[in-house]
């Protein structure tokens, strides 16, 4: 090392010859797991983020500590992001639809209008 | 912590920027139309290369400077003053790797790998905020870092985080709400030492000393000689120049400053009345540059310290990588 470090630890450490090449082979970094968190039982569990985790069980374990070490939080989903199947973007179309959806809500059914007329004519 | 304005950036890349912009002009234009209308990007949206390319370098340079500034801090938590510096420090170091791993999170988005950041970082090609560069040589330093560097890096990230980029947005949004436990803990540090004996009070005095310089390099070179910001402002990458940044925190910490008794080290330091803008001597660029490229007091140490980590921890990694399948529940 150039300098002393200030750091007793790493003055410690067997630390390698400057410039020494160091490569993180592809894959090493596990596979990325999605988290969904949940605030308080009977609430949904919501998406925020993701890890990077060997298994599922590991990826629990991060995902408490990435996630859960803040705000309130009483249970974690975690699944892993390749087991995911999502809508293409581009497909975002096949979403749109026709406004008018009366049809298909409470609104849409004036039985009132009908019970009234029905008595108005006994 | 700890974006900084500045994003270091390849020379030979330039010619790239302009030829790209003419690939593809009308799905240029919708992508222009939906970021000028406040709309966000998110990472299955067709982008232009360039914005790709500088997103991730963006995103990526904020981790590593994430996992890096961890290191000066770090050095602290044995000897932070009483239990409750202790606690709080290791708090913040922990958060601070979080936030690294959002932000690799976010670059992973755009396709780069997390391994292929980690060897950017390890071989130098990639770079970090430059402050982490310099050593914290007493416990003031670690309150001046705590109090002026999470400052300054809070005033960028919040305009960052109303940057046209989904997934970068949503990982500073998190990441500002934790740091504003960090800034009120450094400033709580920091009055500490400046209202308390003389000698702490001038060991909190040399440690701002030390870091002026540091800090106002922190924003990046002045305007007038960055480049092509124009059309990273456009596309909502780089949300303020790096001038009106730093002004922004001159502005708010100056006066927190002042107000304590303490002195910068700059006699031309003043808020201009009638411009309302801050003016001050301009630090050494040649400094900063020599820095960044790896001529700083604590380049080495930083990167030896990350090599030593990738390589020790490698066989837990390797031990891990190939896992018994196990049988899951459902979730629900």
């Amino acid at each position: 090392m150039l300098n002393e470090s200030l750091d007793p630890r790493v003055n410690r450490l067997k630390l390698g010859a400057p410039g020494e090449v160091i490569k993180v082979e592809e894959g090493e970094n596990w596979n990325v797991y999605e988290v969904f968190h949940q605030e308080k039982r009977g609430a949904h569990h919501e998406h925020v983020g993701c890890v990077h985790a060997p298994d599922p069980q590991l990826a629990l374990v991060f995902a408490k500590e990435q996630f859960a070490r803040r705000k309130k939080c009483v249970n974690l989903w975690v699944v892993k992001s390749a087991d995911i199947l999502a809508f293409d973007v581009e497909d975002e179309d096949m979403f749109a639809n026709n406004l008018e959806k009366t049809y298909r809500d409470a609104s849409g059914f004036k039985v009132m209008e009908k019970i009234n007329k029905f008595k108005q004519t006994k | 912590m700890y974006g900084g304005g500045y994003i270091f950036d390849e020379p030979n890349k330039k010619q790239l920027w302009e030829e790209q912009l003419h690939d593809e002009p009308e799905k240029l234009a919708a992508f222009e139309e939906r970021i000028a209308k406040g709309e966000k990007i998110e990472p299955g949206d067709w982008m232009p290369t360039e914005y790709r390319r500088q997103l991730t370098r963006l995103i990526e340079q904020h981790a590593h400077s994430e996992i890096i500034g961890a290191l000066p801090e770090g050095t602290w938590i044995t000897r932070a003053p009483g239990f409750k510096r202790k606690l709080a420090l290791i708090a913040k170091v922990q958060d601070e790797i979080g936030h690294g791993q959002l932000l690799y999170n976010a670059a992973e988005t755009l396709g780069k790998s997390r391994e292929a950041m980690i060897n950017d970082l390890l071989s130098g090609k990639s770079k970090y905020s430059n402050v982490f560069n310099y050593p914290a040589q007493t416990w003031a330093d670690v309150t001046v870092i705590g109090f002026l560097i999470d400052a300054a890096a809070i005033v960028n990230q919040v305009a960052n985080s109303k940057g046209s980029y989904g997934p970068y947005c949503r990982a500073l949004e998190r990441i500002c709400y934790e740091e504003s436990f960090h800034l009120k803990q450094g400033h709580d540090a920091f009055i500490e030492l400046a209202t308390g004996t003389p000698a702490q009070k001038q060991m909190l005095q040399d440690a701002l000393n030390r870091w002026w310089q540091p800090i106002m390099h922190f924003f990046g070179p002045p305007d007038k000689t960055s480049q092509h910001s124009e059309k990273l402002m456009q596309w909502k990458v780089k949300m303020a120049s790096n001038d009106d940044m730093r002004n922004q925190f001159l502005d708010t910490y100056v006066p927190k400053i002042w107000e304590l008794g303490l002195t910068l080290p700059d006699p031309a330091l003043r808020k201009n009345p009638d411009t309302g803008r801050w003016e001050y001597t301009d630090p050494d660029w040649n400094e900063f540059f020599k820095v960044i490229n790896g001529g700083g007091p604590c380049n080495e140490e930083r990167l030896q310290v990350r090599k030593w980590a990738e390589e020790q921890g490698r066989w837990v990694r390797k031990a891990l990588m190939n896992p018994q399948d196990r049988r899951v529940l459902p979730v629900a």
